[in-house]
């Protein structure tokens, strides 16, 4: 049987929220995907723990948080790396931990990457809206009551002693975000809008994110990509990588918190296995883009999803995981 | 025919562009070809636009250039498209004083008295062409062209869900509390967008919606029904 636990937030950090998977089925009304920043440091924090794979976790950006696990259970800690302590010791990240009652888990500054996921064993005990725990900030949607956590809330967790076996030998191998990347793109929808000169600075240049960058997208800083007409097309819908360039010519890649339709048009989608290690770019990050086809990009996807899977296998990992389709199905869409 | 161009939209996407004009043809033609997807399993979600639908498709069980054909074909069988039933919601609307303070500029601006706008405003159904931008944040045509009147010159921070604004040759109903530069005319105690309720917006693409004014007290009394949850919502068949 379940046994109820808690997390105490005694430090919420800059922006720590609720995440899974994200909230699909309903981008034909409006409502935004929300979801982790980086879909796979999310996966594989569950995966340390046998939670379903995209179970939800706290997100963290540039500065973690501080928490007190009232009762003996274990966590994970992947993506950004926030030098992380329990009970003011130093801990790795990418590994099963195993905490005590009243331990406390302290994350500090990100040194690599930007956002960090904590994960527990069991998951989280949060109801879903529309069948999905994340967090929309904007429309205070999901998550734990719509909202960043703030000092003194309590998540209630759900964990099941049976999956806390050999758990302490789990880890995976992460090696660090570089500080220049290279990002593949495939032609969208109005390719044809920019000129041949446009999509060739796009495709040469290098480019920085920006500052001016969160959960719905990063804006690129670099050589300005021209477009034949102008920049703005009657609204349609947007997918998470999309790459709108306004009329200023700055590409703006979309991602978790996007809005469903937009005007600007797009030049291109970032291809989903590049996404990760685009998100946790820290703003003066240099990156590239480089053009694939749609069938190089499938291919890539698939051997992804075949390694990933592979590896699981091989570390004992069985999944109960709700996959989309399923939760369209739930969502009663 | 118009030639329909099909775009990928990463590894997972295939955009359907129909002709790149605002029109009732093509929006319904949009809602047939989704309707006829519906069923389609290796088909994940889809966002329909004014004159575009989006389909995200699982590419581990289906190729791009197996989905683009199946599209193909699906689309190219659009012409013969009849339109259905009408579904017009009514939204009822306490027009002016607080709930619209910017009526007095409309009028200014157009010309017309107050009760002329109002008779303009509710005088027509409007197709919901799209959903977008927030959730239940319906993109309507056919606003009357003698009310087109522009936005503010600065957004206000907060508009209160279910405010209803006129924005250049839009007019529309703020589904949730949001920033924005419309002028606002009048509000609904209807909840166009509720999160906890099953489906959480009202209406959907392709129906209609049709605005009737009501007075403070009639907007009081629904308000109320709506608040304990026993207001029904009225929508016809044509």
């Amino acid at each position: 049987m379940d046994k109820r636990i808690q997390l105490d937030v005694l430090e919420p950090g800059l922006m720590t929220t609720v995440q899974d998977a994200g909230r699909y089925g309903y981008q034909a009304s409006g409502f935004s995907v929300s979801g982790c920043m980086d879909l796979n440091a999310m996966q594989e924090a569950n995966f340390l723990l046998n939670n379903p794979v995209g179970e939800a976790v706290l997100e963290m950006i540039y500065m973690g948080g501080t928490f007190r696990f009232s009762c003996d259970t274990f966590f994970s800690l992947t993506g950004a790396d926030m030098s992380p302590l329990l009970n003011e010791k130093e801990i790795p990240c990418y590994q099963a931990i195993q905490a005590k009652a009243g331990d406390l888990l302290r994350c500090r500054t990100a040194r690599n990457g930007r956002y960090g996921y904590l994960s527990v064993a069991g998951g989280f005990l949060i109801s879903e809206v529309l069948g999905s725990k994340s967090t929309h900030l904007k429309c205070a949607v999901g998550g734990f009551r719509g909202r960043k956590l703030e000092k003194g809330d309590i998540l209630l967790l759900c964990t099941e002693t049976k999956r806390l076996l050999n758990l302490e030998q789990k880890e995976i191998f992460h090696g660090d975000y570089l500080p220049e990347i290279n990002v593949r793109v495939v032609p969208g929808p109005q390719y044809g809008h920019f000129t041949e000169e446009g999509i060739r600075t796009f495709g040469n240049e290098k480019y920085v994110v920006s500052g001016e960058s969160d959960r719905m997208g990063y804006r690129l800083e670099g050589p300005a990509v021209s477009c034949r007409d102008k920049a703005d097309i009657i609204s349609d819908g947007i997918a998470e990588g999309s790459v709108q360039v306004p009329s200023g010519g700055k590409p703006m890649v979309l991602l978790a918190d996007r809005q469903t339709t937009g005007g600007y048009a797009k030049i291109g989608t970032v291809i989903a296995v590049d996404l990760p290690q685009l998100v946790q770019c820290m703003p003066g990050t240099a990156v590239r883009f480089s053009w694939v086809t749609v069938e190089e990009a499938q291919v890539l996807y698939r051997k992804d999803k075949r390694e990933k899977r592979r590896m699981m296998r091989r570390t004992g990992y069985c999944p109960q995981n709700m996959g989309y389709l399923e939760r369209i199905r739930r969502g009663s869409l | 025919m118009d030639e329909i161009i099909f775009s990928a939209v990463g590894e997972q996407g295939i955009a359907v562009l129909f002709e790149q004009k605002i029109s009732e043809e093509t929006n319904g033609k949009i809602r047939f070809l989704m309707e006829k997807l519906r069923k389609r399993k290796e088909i994940r979600e889809m966002i329909p636009a004014f004159c575009s639908l989006l389909v995200f498709y699982d590419c581990r069980k289906i190729s791009y250039s197996r989905m683009k054909r199946i599209l193909e074909k699906e689309a190219a069988g659009l012409l013969a498209v009849k339109s259905g039933q009408k579904k017009i919601h009514i939204i009822p609307v306490c027009y002016g004083d607080t709930f619209g303070e910017d009526i007095g500029y409309v009028s200014e601006y157009t010309g017309l008295k107050e009760e002329e706008i109002i008779r303009l405003h509710c005088g027509r159904d409007y197709l919901i062409y799209m959903l977008g931008f927030l959730p239940g944040f319906a993109y309507l045509g056919g606003l009357d062209e003698r009310i087109f009147c522009p936005r503010l010159e600065s957004p206000r921070t907060r508009i209160m869900a279910g405010s209803i604004g006129i924005g250049g040759e839009q007019t529309g109903i703020y589904p949730l509390d949001s920033p924005g530069g419309w002028r606002l005319i009048g509000k609904t105690p209807l909840r166009p967008y509720d999160v906890h309720r099953n489906p959480p917006i009202l209406y959907k693409m392709g129906d209609y919606i049709r605005f009737q004014s009501v007075t403070r007290d009639e907007y009081d009394e629904i308000s109320a029904k709506v608040e304990q949850g026993i207001y029904r919502h009225r929508y016809i068949t044509q």
